[in-house]
């Protein structure tokens, strides 16, 4: 069982954080050492039983969290802080919603054994990466899959798409923000969490 | 900079209509004109909430990733134009093309003995920077020999041995191209440096893209890879691996720009190595248990003295110098 750190940053801000390169040194290790952690963090929170949008939001919430503390300091490792992070806010959640009794609330600590599972490995194979990538094209509905193909493999801007394929200019562009958000998931969420999205 | 308010810790919102925001940013900033007051309004929403910084960091990393689905793009200028939109066989269709690209390769076995190409080369510890006459500019590291072959039609550049950063004047019609250990490196636009190392090749990418793509008749077909900022390619006969660094830290390994070489936390045995390449007078870690000690500091190339002082104060460890060796051991 891992201590409760200190997750209260309410003082801290973008000023006496050390400006834009502690921004960058955030960022990266954001990128770095919680991005990979998602998977597992969505498989936790899923197990919950909350709907797909709750899910999403209690990421928010404890990606938010995570930063905002990183900025005090950059925890290391990541994922016991995330974790702890997480289930504070389930628990938390639980107990402002009153709604189950005190020991599902206590249950919850064997949630943890997420915390075990394996780290996702850190050095990608360019080829394995493209290979997850199209994969993942392939999944997105038609017209997503469509436009974001034309964006990143063959460089079309917004209007170029548009007068290619006679879509609007601005459903290309929504298209292509839907489509990426959840090309985003099915990227960050593989192989873990890929059924609920389709 | 706007400080964020007290409330930084409540969500402003749904993940979707973050997420969403952020996205938009994301397009607007890479498919549109991204105007002073673009940035400034991004900017400012950045500032207001962790969840803003989280979202947009989040679908950034995967916005680049996915850059690499450009790899799926024929190299020819000559971009064919569809008529109709991609149906679900185009990617497959696409991919065809990056297979056939591996047999171009043979053009390279002509180079290697083509007169018309120039030798540059530096001697131990020795840099030299180049200008070729398209613009681009090439930094040769220590004991580094490249042959250069630049015409109207062609930009090849052979590395021999050693290292070299290369800053490319982007030219659509006549593709710069590196070929290195049975390695071809193409720019999409960029700066980067080559590294040639018994048995493997080291690709860093500071700025822009580049195309890295073995040649070697053991390599599996398909050995490509897209290059972005922050990637660091290692390739060896068999294979090409890719791992990301900040870029500030691929900085650091071209401290040989500015003369110094930078440590951070670095082994002993990496520390010898890095200073061997420069200098007559080797360094010599003699047990394995001083060679697993590690060290922090910016030195010039050539300073063996200070190291050795480093070694002896600092580290505690023993230390002999004669004119050919200086020798570690604990």
């Amino acid at each position: 069982m891992v201590e409760t750190p200190n997750t209260d940053c309410r003082n801290v801000t973008a000023n006496d954080s050390g400006g834009a390169e502690r921004t960058l040194e955030v960022e990266a290790w954001f990128v770095r050492e919680v991005l990979p952690l998602e998977a597992v963090l969505i498989q936790f929170l899923n197990r919950s039983g909350r709907s797909k949008a709750d899910v999403e939001d209690l990421r928010q919430d404890v990606y938010m969290r995570v930063c905002a503390a990183a900025y005090k300091e950059i925890p290391n490792p990541a994922r016991p802080l995330v974790f702890t992070i997480a289930r504070n806010l389930l628990i938390d959640r639980l107990r402002h919603e009153q709604v189950v009794p005190i020991d599902v609330v206590e249950n919850l600590d064997v949630l943890n054994v997420a915390i075990d599972e394996r780290t996702p490995d850190r050095a990608v194979i360019a080829r394995e990466e493209l290979r997850k990538f199209q994969a993942a094209l392939e999944k997105l509905p038609e017209r997503e899959r469509t436009v974001i193909s034309m964006q990143k493999i063959e460089g079309l801007s917004t209007r170029e798409i548009a007068e290619r394929t006679g879509i609007p200019e601005r459903t290309v562009r929504w298209s292509l923000n839907e489509g990426f958000r959840t090309l985003a998931e099915l990227m960050l969420r593989e192989p873990a969490d890929i059924r609920r999205i389709s | 900079m706007t400080g964020i308010p007290e409330n930084d810790l409540i969500a402003p919102a749904s993940a979707a209509d973050v997420d969403a925001r952020a996205m938009d940013f994301i397009l607007k900033r890479h498919l549109d004109d991204w105007s002073a007051q673009d940035r400034a309004e991004f900017e400012s929403w950045l500032a207001q909430s962790f969840a803003h910084k989280a979202a947009y960091w989040r679908l950034q990393s995967v916005w680049s990733r996915a850059d690499r689905l450009s790899a799926l793009r024929p190299l020819s200028p000559n971009r064919p134009a569809p008529k109709t939109a991609p149906r679900r066989g185009a990617l497959l269709k696409i991919a065809a093309t990056v297979v056939l690209l591996a047999g171009a390769g043979a053009a390279a076995v002509a180079f290697m003995s083509n007169p018309a190409a120039k030798t540059y080369e530096t001697a131990l510890g020795e840099r030299k920077n180049i200008t070729l006459a398209d613009g681009s500019r090439i930094e040769l590291n220590t004991d580094t020999v490249i042959r250069a072959d630049v015409n109207e039609s062609r930009r090849t550049i052979e590395l021999v041995r050693g290292e070299a950063l290369f800053q490319v004047h982007h030219d659509a019609a006549r593709p710069f191209t590196v070929l290195a250990s049975h390695h071809r490196i193409t720019d999409l636009g960029t700066t980067f440096v080559v590294r040639e190392k018994p048995g493997r090749l080291e690709v860093a990418l500071l700025e822009g893209q580049a195309r890295l793509e073995s040649e070697s008749a053991k390599a599996r077909s398909q050995q490509v890879a897209v290059l972005m900022p922050g990637d660091e390619a290692v390739a060896t006969p068999q294979r090409i691996s890719v791992t990301r660094k900040p870029v500030a830290g691929i900085r650091d390994d071209l401290g040989w720009r500015r003369g110094v070489l930078v440590f951070h936390r670095t082994s002993l045995s990496e520390v010898a190595a890095e200073y061997n390449r420069y200098n007559e007078r080797k360094i010599v870690i003699a047990d394995r248990s001083a060679a697993a000690r590690t060290m922090s500091a910016t030195l010039p190339v050539n300073d063996l003295d200070t190291f050795a002082r480093i070694a002896r104060n600092f580290l505690g460890l023993r230390v002999r110098e004669s004119k050919d060796e200086i020798v570690i051991s604990n």
